[in-house]
């Protein structure tokens, strides 16, 4: 065995480093999925009357849905009815500083590297911390608050905003949208929830840390994002979840929504549970993240580094329907072991002159099986429309897979359109210049690949980037060869 | 699929093959029947394509399910040989087989003075004097699971060309296939099938055309198996040139075996509803496969391209390049698919699709698809869509060329990357000529009128 393959198989073999479960007594609801759970969540929730039609419309339709079986990826049949549909901590007393908050789970947040007083003290970024669905700590509120910006978790703003969670809730993602996303319609428990009014450029980097705790609970975020006319945001979410042996199921739905002149960045790192080195346990990942450009001049990016879970299987997509608008996609996706992804993006060109960039960078180790999968949409009024998609993929070891499925559908004789994607190893050559410059073959290949990843970690912001790349060191870099 | 569930418009085939049995019952061998039989059941199982599958998503093929269409025979009178004109291949020394209505009419026909060993006859023929060689090779091939219209054209085919090429035998001229559906009456069918074995270290140039002779809606459900055995080299041109009304569907299946050179270009002009596959199975090492391809999409045609390259063994190399040019409401469909088993080790595979939309309501689906179970590999594809190049042309109206000239200038020079890239110089040239022919005419977009 060759040195360089010794260093793939001990980066490969690498345990995941986040897995620990924090004990914390949950509230958690029996099993099972029927309408009186959902009238449940909703109860608990002190939800208004209309959030409950929409959940219960959700749910009967969800009834009628079958199971998605396109994608290409393989798990044994979920059983609905043997998942938790609500999981929350204890509701103790009324929080007033962070003192207060359980120091088991603190101690949790600072094995993730999250501490909250460092966050607010170094980074500037406000944290609304998720734990298990609802939220225990928001920071940073009061500044934000002076701008006018809502800030919070998504049952507060049922409770508090009502009228903009009616006007916005489900017109980028409808309740009959796709098995998963309804699924999610009818009984998320908590998300986050923005709203940046009129001509504000948010001042700091909003971030939530989602985080599955309680064993056999599916956890079900639905997030909202609202930029009005003219304004600015960028938020980053991040994840990482205890090692467990069972599969968890995670079907979150995102919803941005772009006003005229406005702006929405989105970055994601994704590092949950991935399963252990024979594919046992770990989270199955199926999200829906759309966001509609609905003004003119509006711009969404999305960015995501995915190096977890044991399935992926999502499409952060991009309606173009004002004018002049821009969507764009950069990604990184890793699978290592038996993970599986399938992911990619879709951008649906609707408006005049609008336009968009993909870029997406899968990188398949051990057994894993990356896909790639895309729809550029140019319909006949997206005059002048562009798209550029670039995806390469990057293979490491002979027993795992890299796939492409772009869609490219134009219907209009002014747009321009170019894709590209190619896959290959890291040349033998390549390693062996660095390595004759007096590089170890790991740290030639933690080059190589960063370099093959730049383009997207350039995207992301600062905070982020240094975690992704910390990420990659961990479960990517060093097994490539 | 049961035989029940069947769309009522489907089954009419199930009544059709048991005629069809029934007068073949007196002369046809009894494996071939089994065959037709087998086919039969299958098709029986999964009928016609759907839009719900994944490989038909942007082909409807309702019209052609939909229609009542009516086994041909040969007409009364046959056509003359000025009629074939525009469908031969003029000057060129070719072989030349004719099929009017799918049936082998030799007075239009030349194959004498074959080199020694070469077998070029019917598939009927062959089925009766070489019935080892053909059993070992029809419909032995099929990489992908067959779909109905192959299925239909197993159970239903009438007659198509045999060749055989021995061991070490170059044939020097070329092979030329010329299927022409001519008729008074509308709905005529044919389902030509075509066998071409290629024995270790042969070479064949094989020319296959499709044509109609009167502007009647006829349906061609074509298949053609070639099999390249060590180190065979094929040249494969297909020249599908069907009247605007009538239906294409063809597939070519292509086996090879070690070290062997397929080449294979397509030009696809006519039809309403027009669909093309071909399936690559490169089962040796050392293959090497180029797939090109050109169509042309005017006023309502749907022109639906479908390849296949599955990389089997290791050392191979596959090119492909299609090009499109859409114009009027036509649609475009492409679909190219590269497969690198894991065994598949040093692949180099490349892909590429570009397309021109000449007008407004013009469309094109593009899928060109990655998957690869290997890492030692290179693999690319591309796909690009857009109009002409407007620097480009306004430096050839400043050069004094009016508008229409300059646009079919660059069109043709788009569409010319295809025909240089055509190994056989004759041909070249005569197609390079000819497709000024096939360029959609006075188009305007609305881009242009700036």
């Amino acid at each position: 065995m060759s040195r360089s393959q010794q260093t793939i198989e001990k980066f490969t073999e690498q345990e995941y480093k986040y897995g620990f479960v924090t004990d914390i007594a949950a509230d958690t609801l029996p099993p099972g999925l029927d309408e009186e759970k959902i009238r449940f969540i909703s109860a608990k929730k002190q939800e208004p009357e209309f959030m409950l039609q929409w959940r219960l419309k959700a749910f009967h339709k969800w009834l009628q849905m079958q199971e998605p079986t396109w994608p290409n990826v393989t798990y044994p049949p979920i059983d609905y009815q043997a998942i938790s549909y609500y999981s929350a901590p204890k509701p103790k007393k009324q929080l007033k500083s962070l003192d207060e908050v359980d120091p088991e789970l603190r101690q949790t947040f600072e094995k993730l590297g999250i501490s909250l007083e460092e966050q607010k003290r170094l980074a500037g970024v406000a944290v609304d911390a998720v734990f298990d669905s609802v939220s225990v700590a928001t920071t940073f509120k009061d500044k934000l608050h002076e701008l006018g910006i809502i800030f919070c978790s998504f049952s507060e703003a049922v409770q508090n905003h009502p009228e903009l969670v009616k006007k916005y809730l489900g017109t980028v993602v409808p309740y009959t949208d796709n098995f998963f996303a309804t699924l999610n319609s009818a009984v998320f428990t908590d998300g986050s929830f923005v709203y940046i009014p009129k001509g504000v450029r948010c001042p700091m980097e909003l971030s939530t840390y989602f985080r599955i705790n309680e064993a056999n609970t599916g956890q079900f975020e639905r997030t909202l994002i609202i930029a009005e006319e003219g304004s600015y945001v960028s938020y980053l979410e991040g994840c990482t979840a205890p090692m467990r042996d069972e599969n968890q199921l995670h079907a979150a739905v995102v919803e941005l929504v772009a006003l005229n002149n406005a702006t929405i960045k989105y970055s994601t790192v994704q590092n949950w549970y991935p399963g252990d080195k024979n594919g046992k346990g770990g989270i199955y990942n199926f999200v829906t993240k759309r966001g509609k450009c609905k003004g003119v001049n509006s711009k969404i990016s999305w960015t995501q580094v995915e190096t977890g879970s044991a399935i992926t299987w999502k499409y952060p997509s991009c309606i173009l329907q004002g004018d002049n608008s821009v969507g764009e996609f950069y990604s990184v996706a890793l699978t290592n072991n038996y993970q599986q992804a399938d992911t990619g993006t879709k951008m649906l060109h609707l408006g005049k002159n609008t336009k968009s960039t993909i870029v997406s960078k899968g990188i398949s180790a051990g057994h894993g099986q990356n896909s790639y999968r895309g729809l550029v949409r140019m319909q006949p009024g997206a005059s002048n429309s562009r798209n550029y998609s670039q995806c390469d993929s990057l293979l490491i070891g002979d027993k795992c897979g890299a796939h492409t499925f772009p869609y490219i559908e134009v219907k209009n004789s002014s747009s321009q359109l170019e894709h590209e994607a190619s896959t290959s190893k890291i040349g033998e050559d390549q390693l062996f210049y660095c390595r004759q410059r007096g590089l170890s073959t790991e740290d030639a290949v933690n080059m190589i690949v960063n370099g093959f990843c730049k383009e997207v970690f350039r995207e992301l912001p600062m905070e982020f980037a240094v975690e992704a790349q910390k990420l990659l060191e961990v479960s990517l870099e060093g097994s490539v060869g | 699929m049961s035989l029940a569930m069947l769309h009522k418009q489907e089954d009419r085939y199930l009544h059709e093959f048991s005629q069809l049995q029934a007068d073949l019952k007196a002369h046809e061998v009894d494996w071939l029947s089994n065959i037709r039989q087998q086919a039969m059941q299958h098709y029986a199982t999964v009928g016609l394509p759907t839009l719900k599958q994944e490989e038909w998503r942007f082909t409807n093929i309702a019209p052609i399910r939909d229609t009542n269409f009516k086994r041909a025979a040969l007409p009364e009178s046959l056509p003359n040989a000025t009629a074939l004109q525009p469908y031969s291949l003029g000057d060129i020394d070719a072989y030349q087989l004719v099929f009017i209505n799918g049936t082998f009419t030799k007075s239009l026909s030349r194959i004498d003075e074959l080199p020694n060993g070469v077998v070029v006859s019917t598939l009927q023929t062959a089925a009766h004097e070489r019935p080892a060689l053909v059993q070992a090779h029809l419909g032995r091939h099929w990489g992908a699971a067959v779909h109905g219209f192959v299925a239909l054209n197993t159970a239903l085919m009438q007659d198509g060309a045999f060749i055989f090429v021995p061991k070490n035998v170059v044939v020097e001229k070329p092979i030329h296939l010329l299927f022409l559906t001519t008729a008074a009456d509308e709905h005529l069918v044919t389902y030509p099938r075509n066998l071409i074995v290629a024995e270790p270290s042969s070479q064949l140039r094989l020319i296959e055309s499709y044509a109609g002779l009167d502007g009647v809606s006829y349906f061609t459900n074509a298949v053609t198996e070639v099999c390249l055995e060590d180190s065979a080299v094929v040249e494969h041109t297909k020249l599908q040139l069907e009247q605007s009304k009538a239906f294409h569907m063809a597939t070519t299946q292509v086996h090879q075996a070690r070290a062997s050179h397929f080449h294979s270009q397509v030009l696809a002009v006519g039809g309403k509803l027009s669909r093309n596959e071909i399936f690559a199975v490169l089962n040796g090492e050392g293959c090497e496969t180029t797939l090109n391809g050109l169509y042309f999409g005017n006023s309502a045609q749907l022109v639906d391209s479908y390849t296949c390259i599955d990389h089997r063994q290791p050392h191979c190399n596959s090119h492909e390049l299609y090009k499109g040019i859409l114009a009027g409401e036509s649609r475009g469909v492409f679909n190219g698919k590269i497969v690198v088993r894991p065994e598949a080790q040093k692949t180099n595979a490349k892909q590429s699709n570009s397309c021109l939309l000449l007008s407004k309501d013009a469309i094109i689906d593009t899928k060109p698809q990655l998957e690869i179970f290997a890492d030692d590999v290179k693999c690319t594809h591309g796909a690009t869509v857009g109009q002409l190049d407007a620097n480009a042309l306004f430096y050839l109206r400043s050069r004094g060329m009016d508008l229409a000239s300059a646009r079919s200038l660059l069109t043709y020079a788009f569409a010319n990357e295809v025909v240089d890239r055509m190994p056989f110089p004759p041909l070249q040239q005569k197609l390079a000529e000819r497709i000024w022919g096939y360029l959609p005419g006075e188009h305007r977009s609305e881009g242009e009128v700036r």
